[in-house]
């Protein structure tokens, strides 16, 4: 649809781009505050808010303690009652813990409630694995939340997408869970030192090509260019595209991707059984059956929790290799 | 309003009258298959939710639980609209899209009944920390059971709510039973309120058949928060002359009928009524004529709820997400 607004400026780390959009988005409007395990004191485990507690004081950036549904009540409580929260859920491993206050109560007031329940919350985690963090630190659970009516989720694949979607998450008025990358955190890029929104729905062409379609996710997409760079010897000239948003999902974007390169495949860390890559594997063989010379090819992490040992862990999570032959076996050559 | 004013006790009156007759008339309908679903009624448990609420403004908010009318009746919810959501309605407080578990009225700071057991106490964590925030005068109200009292959140939420200090009464309606088991066989002590030290809160166990020791008790806890000294936990000993689920009071497997014969004889209606009566307050004609005048609303709600029409097939995807620049 569009191509990626990135011109000439100061590049800075994704968590830097994460942490400024906080503090920029807590300037413009008092009504917004921070609240999660360890955000205050510590800025986070991982630095997002690192300074926002000397800036803005203990009342807007709360320690809580260990306690992730009374985290997201308190979100979704305030939110209800004219407050704008960002939640801080510290692994996305954790959300099992509030599955209810996130999916039961969050997802389904506006609905159940008629329409009269407005919910301007923001449920921040940090998803993935490669750093030997083992089973219960590094899932990738997206595909759990698009699942749920009532929730959006947004899945930054770089600092500029980091701060503009945490920016549109923040003003939109319904339950927006962000999922950043840990391994993303120390990835540089261009970011406008102003405040700005990635519209929420809308996908992004990372890399423009003709004659195949990747359609990757969160810390996948810079592995998809790096793949699609590698493919390049092979003759391809690979068209990757970030969708930014999850849930609502911009098929229309893909489609019309399809349609030019009649080839495609969908990556993502997470386990590629019942992953999100599913769900858009099954829309762009609906809306684009006719376009397709091959099946919809789909990478994601194997059937298995997240192993320890780096001598398993480096099999697991996917990367631009997997990518690449994943292409190259839809196209029929030999890996 | 002082607890000795006429005006205050008739009013409590008044609150539980319309509960009562409210939920018995839904009974009635639900039995006769005329509303749909599942009804969790508050028969017997009035002088709680009457004597809560008699403190609390528009701008204070509750959260409630699976057994909500009787919460919502008392915080001066629309009869009309009550009826016309448990129906099913295009006309009811949720536009027919919640139904009984999830009834709500949140411009009356009712932040709606909960079809998950222990779903409230979080939130009304939040809406409390709003307050706080916001730095406003008002208290949230978190009504959970004996049964919801084993639940996680309300653990999280109690140290949460003790930790920062939080405008935030906890009102326990111990029944006597989580769904259909007895308190005896779900927890190991006897008086949740015991909880409450736990926490860092003060608690207090209080008659909940007793609308003028709940209204006292309420008061003083009520404005404990208000004035920022913190939560309390209170524990309302009541009891649901009904089933879990509908209208059956007797011949159920997990309790006795002269168990529920003998509650009975402290219905806090017929209590209450009693004692107006003794103050001189209200004679019986008086409380007749109150009846009269309730089961008039109550049928014309029935009227009105019976009479609207069902929500259109678009309304199926209306109002999943709030939409940017509309009103939610």
């Amino acid at each position: 649809m569009t191509t990626a607004e990135a011109p000439a400026g100061r590049s800075i780390p994704y968590v830097t781009a994460v942490n400024e959009a906080i503090a920029q988005l807590m300037r413009e409007d008092p009504d917004v505050f921070l609240a999660g395990e360890d955000v205050a004191l510590y800025g986070s485990v991982f630095g997002i808010s690192r300074g926002l507690l000397a800036e803005f004081g203990p009342e807007r950036v709360v320690d809580t303690p260990i306690s992730e549904s009374g985290i997201l009540g308190l979100g979704i409580g305030a939110a209800a009652t004219g407050l704008r929260p960002i939640i801080d859920i510290m692994f996305m491993d954790f959300m099992g813990v509030c599955m209810d206050q996130l999916v039961n109560q969050a997802a389904k007031m506006k609905y159940m409630f008629g329409g009269k329940a407005k919910l301007p919350l923001t449920i921040h985690t940090m998803a993935g694995g490669g750093r030997s963090l083992a089973a219960q630190h590094s899932q990738s659970l997206e595909a759990w939340f698009c699942h749920v009516p009532g929730l959006k989720v947004v899945m930054p694949s770089g600092a500029y997408e980091a701060k503009g979607l945490m920016a549109a998450a923040v003003h939109d008025d319904n339950p927006v869970m962000v999922v950043n990358q840990k391994s993303l955190l120390a990835a540089s890029a261009v970011v406008p030192e102003e405040l700005y929104e990635i519209p929420l729905g809308q996908a992004n062409i990372v890399r423009p090509g003709s004659n195949f379609t990747i359609l990757a996710i969160g810390a996948m997409v810079p592995a998809a260019v790096e793949a699609a760079e590698a493919l390049a010897a092979d003759g391809l000239d690979v068209e990757v595209i970030d969708p930014r948003t999850l849930q609502p999902f911009d098929i229309d974007t893909v489609v019309a991707s399809v349609r030019k390169t009649h080839r495609a495949l969908v990556a993502h860390e997470a386990v590629r059984f019942g992953g999100i890559g599913g769900e858009f594997a099954a829309q762009i063989q609906e809306e684009a059956f006719d376009y397709l010379d091959a099946p919809v090819g789909r990478v994601g992490a194997p059937f298995s929790p997240v192993p320890f040992s780096p001598a398993l862990e480096q099999h697991y999570v996917p990367n631009a290799e997997k990518i690449a032959n994943e292409v190259r076996k839809i196209l029929g050559k030999q890996v | 309003m002082t607890l000795s004013s006429p005006e205050t006790l008739l009013d409590l009156h008044h609150r539980m009258l319309r509960i009562r007759l409210f939920e018995e008339e839904a009974g009635k309908l639900s039995e006769a298959g005329k509303i749909p679903g599942a009804l969790h009624l508050y028969v017997g448990e009035e002088a709680v939710a009457a004597g809560v609420m008699a403190h609390l403004s528009d701008d204070d908010q509750i959260t409630s639980t699976h057994r909500g009318h009787g919460h919502l009746v008392a915080k001066g919810g629309d009869l009309k609209q009550m009826y016309a959501e448990l129906f099913g309605r295009a006309t009811g407080y949720c536009k027919g899209k919640g139904g009984s578990m999830h009834i709500a009225d949140l411009d009356l700071g009712m932040l709606g009944a909960n079809g998950i057991v222990g779903g409230g106490p979080p939130m009304a964590v939040g809406a409390a920390f709003s307050n706080k925030y916001r730095k406003t005068q008002n208290v949230a109200v978190c009504f959970f059971g004996d049964g919801a009292s084993n639940e996680g959140t309300f653990h999280e939420a109690a140290n949460m709510a003790a930790l920062y200090r939080l405008p935030l009464v906890f009102v326990c309606e111990n029944n006597g039973f989580g769904e259909f088991t007895r308190q005896e066989r779900h927890q190991a002590i006897h008086d949740v309120a015991d909880r409450a030290s736990a926490y860092g809160m003060p608690g207090a166990v209080v008659d909940g058949m007793d609308v003028m020791a709940v209204y006292e008790t309420a008061g003083e806890a009520i404005a404990r928060a208000r004035r920022g000294d913190g939560p309390t936990l209170l524990e309302a000993k009541t009891y649901r002359f009904f089933d879990h689920v509908g209208v059956r009071g007797m011949g159920v497997v997990y309790r006795s009928d002269d168990e529920v014969r003998e509650w009975r004889k402290r219905d806090p209606i017929d209590l209450f009524e009693a004692r107006l009566a003794e103050m001189g307050i209200l004679t019986r004609e008086a409380a007749n004529e109150v009846r009269e005048r309730i089961l008039f609303e109550v049928r014309e709600a029935i009227a009105f709820a019976e009479s609207s029409p069902f929500p259109k097939p678009e309304a199926l995807l209306e109002d999943v997400y709030t939409v940017a620049g509309g009103v939610a």
